[in-house]
């Protein structure tokens, strides 16, 4: 019996690469070109590892790199969209398509076990990999939307002169008030604006948690010199709030959006009057 | 008074992440009841601060969902299950304004008047656990 069983794959490369997409093209999990490309560099960098490899020396140097290499795929196929099952069917097609060529070269069945079975373990400690790294890149996709959601769900905007608004939809957790109240400050000095308007419309529940984020941005704001109106406040949030026996009596409230305009442009003693039309 | 469950669920919760997803899916029992707007706001309102109390205090825990019904009425059950220190005087707990954390100390004793039945235990040092039930008419 040769020494090395598994060296003899590397002879049949380019047959068990036919075989191995041929299996990925069934199963409805290849996706072209560019797994063409992945799996051809995996196939050559991995059966030269093995062919090198002699008895003792299974986890050398070559190994590493191929592990890098399948680490790589993995998550790049992750961030491509395949879900988890299309993941692992990627390696095991090609455990199929091995254990294949394995079976028509070796003829013992006490050898051909023994191939398999270390064939098995090898591949077995790669998809170990392969899982944790599809999972880290798409982690990486949920912390990037993390970040573009809270950015994108605290816009400040200036309503009128000396006047911001913004409106919070979504829970206010610790982090996001944070958020929330950092672009707040820093508009109100950017425009120079003496009132904000905070507008909790689109806030499913005010818990106790909330509501003290709520008096916190109060309360910086007014440091500032600026004054903070709290509008969108629902029936049944009002109803829940007083229950729960928060209390807002320091803070002005409106129900809704232009009420809180409206408040706005008393304290800056502006109005807005319906223009009269010109008789002659 | 007996009460029966028809449909009830488990969730881990670890994280402040796993919040709002407990959130939903209470808010979801209360939908497929016919809750008011006006009952969800107060259901999910008290979940919310049963279930930071859980993470803060408790250390993280399991939450129960149940949609349950009394003959006259249907409801949405939540237990809260943490195997955390534990209160060790749970009348004071449950006044206003009393809190080892720095908060408002309104959590234990506004969710209770959030909701129509609530019930809690504690042990020292085995764990805290509160029931609430809010009726679809209540
Ligand atoms: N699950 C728990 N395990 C241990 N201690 C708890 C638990 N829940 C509440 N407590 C204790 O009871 C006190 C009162 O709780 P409560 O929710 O009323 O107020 P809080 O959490 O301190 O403040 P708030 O909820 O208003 O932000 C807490 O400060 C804490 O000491
Ligand atoms: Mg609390």
């Amino acid at each position: 019996m040769q020494n090395n069983v598994l060296g003899v794959l590397k002879e049949h490369e380019n047959k068990l690469l036919t075989i191995w997409s041929q299996i990925l093209q069934d199963s409805g999990s290849g996706d072209g070109a560019m797994e063409e490309e992945e799996s051809k560099e995996f196939a050559s960098l991995f059966l030269s590892a093995l062919a090198k490899s002699d008895e003792k020396n299974e986890q050398s140097q070559e190994f590493e790199k191929v592990e890098d290499l399948i680490v790589g795929i993995s998550s790049s196929r992750g961030k491509r969209g395949f879900s988890p099952r299309e993941n692992a069917q990627y390696l095991l097609s090609f455990k199929e398509a091995a254990s294949q060529i394995l079976s028509e070269l070796i003829k013992d069945p006490a050898q051909l076990y023994e191939a398999n079975l270390k064939f098995s373990a090898i591949l077995d400690n790669l998809m170990i990999m392969t899982f944790e790294s599809f999972m880290k890149g798409r982690e990486d996709v949920i912390a990037r939307q993390v970040d573009e959601i809270s950015e994108i769900s605290t816009p400040v905007i200036a309503v009128w002169e000396g006047i911001v608004a913004l409106p919070i939809i979504g829970t206010l957790d610790s982090s996001r008030t944070q958020t929330v109240m950092e672009n707040l400050l820093q508009q109100i000095v950017d425009t120079g604006s003496s009132i904000a308007i905070l507008d909790i419309s689109g806030v499913p529940a005010v818990d106790s948690l909330v509501a003290q984020h709520l008096i916190k941005t109060v309360s910086a704001t007014r440091l500032m010199g600026a004054e903070c109106i709290i509008s969108g406040i629902r029936p049944e949030i009002a109803q829940t709030v007083v229950h729960l026996g928060i209390d807002l009596t320091g803070i002005t409230t409106k129900a809704s959006l232009a009420s809180a305009l409206q408040t706005a442009f008393d304290m800056l003693q502006l109005s807005v009057v319906k223009r009269r039309k010109i008789v002659d | 008074m007996t009460t029966t469950t028809n449909n009830k669920e488990e969730a881990l919760i670890l994280r402040e992440q796993d919040v709002v997803p407990l959130r939903n899916r209470v808010k979801e029992y209360g939908v497929k009841i016919g809750m008011s707007i006006l009952n969800q706001t107060k259901l999910i309102t008290a979940t919310s601060e049963l279930v930071r109390n859980l993470l803060k205090y408790g250390g993280g825990g399991k939450v129960i969902i149940e949609s349950v019904s009394n003959g006259r009425d249907n409801g949405v059950r939540v237990t809260f299950i943490d195997n955390g220190p534990g209160i060790a005087d749970i009348d004071l707990a449950m006044k206003d304004g009393y809190s080892t954390g720095k908060s408002l100390g309104l959590g234990l004793p506004g969710t209770k008047r959030l909701v129509n039945e609530f019930d809690i235990k504690s042990e020292l040092g085995n764990g805290t656990t509160v029931t609430i039930t809010k009726w679809k008419n209540g």
